[in-house]
């Protein structure tokens, strides 16, 4: 269910902030076809509107819109950051891992989503996607 | 029994807390019944006890009901340990 590939993944990304981060990350979707450069505005606003709602986990960020907002097609970006950067979260700051979300309606990417917390919920792929993985090819053969 | 669970845009994580709430409670031999909502549309929903990520529940404070706070939303231990003794105290309530 999880559609990942190379030009949806980037490693040892630097960002100087959250809003870079959630940019960068917003920006793999944009140039694969998912989405527009609006949907990444709205998931930049959304964040300095509601705050850091989208830090699911420690380390780990799910930015997203709503699905009107520019999203193309469902599918997700997983970007690793160089440098954590601080999302202000109270418990799980300083975020590493930045995967931004789009779906095209509000069910039809919650299999992708399960798919892709399954995956995180594992914590040797988690040591992989976050620590030990030096390429792209390492992260998709886990995946 | 009902459960909201609310997330900031009640597009994603909301409905994946929700899933996992329905199915650690079906393990424990509980039905819950349940709605996933963002912020905006929680406040005052009718239910027996809400679930909201950390960053979230700060917001919710004024419901009447209990609000579960969860810090680690891929970790189902962590939900299971918050929200079983809830579920059970309102089931032995009735």
């Amino acid at each position: 269910m999880l559609t990942l590939t190379e030009g949806l993944i980037e490693l040892d990304v630097k960002a100087k902030d959250a809003e870079d981060s959630i940019r960068k990350a917003g920006q793999l979707l944009v140039n694969e076809g998912l989405a527009d450069q609006g949907y990444v505005d709205a998931m930049v606003k959304g964040f300095k509107e509601v705050g850091p709602y989208i830090v699911v986990a420690p380390n780990i960020a799910f930015p997203h819109a709503r699905p009107e907002l520019g999203a193309k097609e469902k599918g997700v970006s997983l970007i690793r950051l160089s440098q954590p950067v601080v999302f202000g979260h109270p418990t799980n700051d300083p975020i590493t891992l930045v995967c931004a979300l789009c779906g095209t309606d509000s069910t039809s990417h919650i299999q992708m989503l399960q798919a892709l917390a399954d995956i995180l919920r594992d914590e040797e792929k988690l040591n992989v996607i976050m620590n030990t993985a030096t390429s792209k090819e390492e992260i998709l053969s886990i995946i | 029994m009902k459960v909201v669970t609310v997330c900031g845009m009640g597009f994603g994580t909301s409905l994946m807390l929700l899933m996992d709430i329905q199915s650690i409670a079906k393990n424990h031999g509980y039905e819950v019944q349940g709605e996933a909502v963002d912020l905006g549309s929680a406040k005052g929903k009718v239910c027996d006890f809400m679930v909201a990520s950390s960053e979230i529940s700060a917001e919710l404070s004024d419901e009447s009901v209990e609000v579960i706070s969860i810090n680690n939303l891929l970790d189902k231990d962590e939900i299971e340990a918050k929200v079983m003794p809830v579920i059970q105290k309102l089931h032995q309530r009735g």
